[in-house]
């Protein structure tokens, strides 16, 4: 099922000024129910901007967007559109506001039209969602680490039960381990609850690991899209576009142009390590080059 | 919502008056401004009026930038025009209940409504030929005079470039915070003025913490590069009047003695 249909999206900031900018260009996209799909590009490339008509906040300069099959011009719909959209922003943690952690994961809920009673069950299970303790509910933001202020804001839109959740960059400027833990729970969540889910990054390691498609975007325009191996194997597509492939990726090119065959092209580490245990293996190498065999 | 220019913004073009030098345009709008305030009959009215036109025409800019930075005001000029219309006293010309619209009445607002307007288009030539860089470069000279009072001119300049150098990007968070806010369902648009003052705690909370945090960095990262109050700073550009300057300053001065002329005889 298709739950997003982009279709020959324009958008230009600006138009007729002389400030005019052509941020998207004839964007041909389709993102299906339930799947977790990076959107991968260089800054500017627009990846913020074509996230920002998947929830209503923008309105296509040409071309149409669908959510949910309906079209996003229809002004009742885009109002409420936001309650089955969540949209995580970059930087998420500049925007909270409450004394309390409580407070502010609970604002979107409320805004839904909660009750107390349900909004308090959502706050404590959206916290053991990505992790985190059930006591910092009463904590002050301000208090806590960047990575925990990081959470407690995707917290914010995931409590509000998105059937689509978009984030933008959710690992910027944090440490590995904590951007790791962020992807992990999002991956968690979306194959428990069947959430479709669409992750901007120019980091395509973090890609490689958890989505099932890429799309990845150059200045305004799609370059490519499709299933995370094919797409991320497509260096020189990627080199265009700024960006640098996974680290096994780039690894076994290095192999291919030294002459080894590989049967398959690793993604991920894990998928490295494997396909050189089998090549050891195989031929029977040993460490320093010799041949036992 | 705040997709539009507004009226402070700089435009870059290749044109002469973008060319000038920024004290000449300064000094030329400090003589142009109490010109169309003094302006009583006609031909002042003309005389302004052109000269302003003549200044949009050669700025390279489209009039209809002009027409959407100044859109948000014209409300505010159409009601005051409005107002003043129904407000004052004079020879009945329309009376209908209460209302009466009288012949002084659409004269005179008609009169104020051009000369805003003449005004508006002034301030609009000058930010948008004008980056606040040359701005503040310009009333730091302007205002040089005053350091023999001991008034760190210098420093004014610096707080009025950083405060205009911050006003778009200022601009940015605000529209930031506003989409995120809203796309957790805070809705800015409806309710009582209670509920609505109310409603604006989520974004002003988080723009004022910002905005405080900017300043901070702002102020380390100056500190940093050995910024100093008091230090003399010397300049990249040193601004230079030509004779197109001059020209125009003449031309200003001349409309204002002109006007000045004309009520005096």
């Amino acid at each position: 099922m298709q739950c997003i249909e982009v279709e020959g999206l324009t958008h230009v900031y600006f138009p007729g000024m002389p400030l005019e900018t052509v941020a998207l260009r004839g964007i041909e996209l389709t993102v299906y129910d339930g799947e977790f799909i990076a959107l991968a590009g260089a800054a500017g490339s627009g990846k913020s901007t074509l996230v920002l008509h998947f929830n209503g906040l923008l309105l296509p300069t040409a071309g149409s967007v669908r959510v949910f099959g309906r079209d996003i011009t229809d002004k009742e719909y885009r109002r409420q559109l936001w309650r089955q959209v969540g949209l995580v922003f970059q930087f998420p943690e500049r925007q909270i506001f409450s004394p309390t952690v409580f407070e502010d994961i609970a604002f979107g809920p409320r805004n839904m039209g909660c009750d107390s009673l349900t909004v308090n069950k959502r706050v404590k299970e959206t916290l053991a969602l990505v992790g985190l303790p059930e006591e910092i509910q009463a904590e002050d933001p301000r208090t806590l680490s960047g990575g925990m202020l990081r959470r407690v804001a995707i917290c914010g839109v995931l409590a509000m039960r998105p059937q689509v959740l978009i984030m933008d960059e959710p690992g910027a400027g944090l440490e590995p381990a904590a951007r790791q833990l962020i992807l992990a729970s999002i991956k968690e969540i979306q194959s428990q609850q069947g959430i479709t889910v669409i992750l901007i990054t120019h980091h395509l390691e973090d890609a490689a690991v958890f989505a099932d498609r890429v799309a990845v975007l150059h200045q305004g325009e799609l370059l490519s899209v499709g299933k995370t191996g094919e797409v991320l194997s497509q260096t020189r597509i990627l080199h265009k576009a700024g960006l640098k492939a996974p680290f096994a990726v780039e690894m076994a090119e290095r192999l291919i142009e030294s002459g080894i065959k590989l049967p398959t092209i690793p993604l991920t580490i894990e998928d490295a390590a494997r396909l050189l245990h089998g090549l050891i293996k195989t031929t029977g190498v040993e460490p320093g080059g010799y041949n036992d065999g | 919502m705040m997709d539009n220019i507004s009226i402070g913004q700089y435009l870059p073009a290749c044109s002469m008056v973008h060319r000038l030098d920024p004290r000449a345009k300064l000094i030329c709008i400090a003589l142009e401004v109490p010109a169309v305030l003094m302006t009583f009959n006609l031909l002042s009215l003309a005389l302004v009026s052109a000269w302003t036109l003549l200044a949009v025409i050669l700025s390279g800019i489209k009039p209809r930038v002009y027409w959407h930075s100044l859109k948000p005001l014209w409300v505010l000029l159409l009601i005051s025009f409005i107002l003043q219309v129904f407000f004052t006293p004079g020879e009945p010309l329309i009376a209908v209940g209460i209302v009466t619209i009288s012949h002084e009445g659409i004269v005179h607002s008609g009169w104020l409504l051009w000369r805003i307007s003449v005004l508006l288009l002034l301030a609009a030539v000058l930010t948008f030929s004008t980056t606040p860089l040359q701005l503040t470069m310009a009333l730091e000279w302007l205002l040089s005079p005053l350091r023999r009072l001991r008034i760190p001119v210098q420093e004014l300049a610096m707080i009025i470039n950083l405060a205009l150098r911050f006003v778009p990007t200022l601009f940015d968070e605000a529209r930031l915070l506003l989409l995120a806010q809203r796309s957790r369902g805070a809705d800015f648009t409806s309710g009582s003025i209670k509920e609505r003052v109310n409603r604006l705690v989520p974004f002003m909370v988080p723009l004022l913490t910002n905005i405080f945090s900017r300043a901070d960095e702002l102020a380390q990262a100056m500190e940093i590069r050995c910024y100093q109050v008091g230090a003399i700073r010397s300049r990249m550009r040193v601004l230079r009047f030509e004779s197109a300057d001059y020209a125009v300053l003449l031309v200003s001065l001349a409309i204002l003695v002109t006007v000045v002329a004309m009520i005096i005889f």
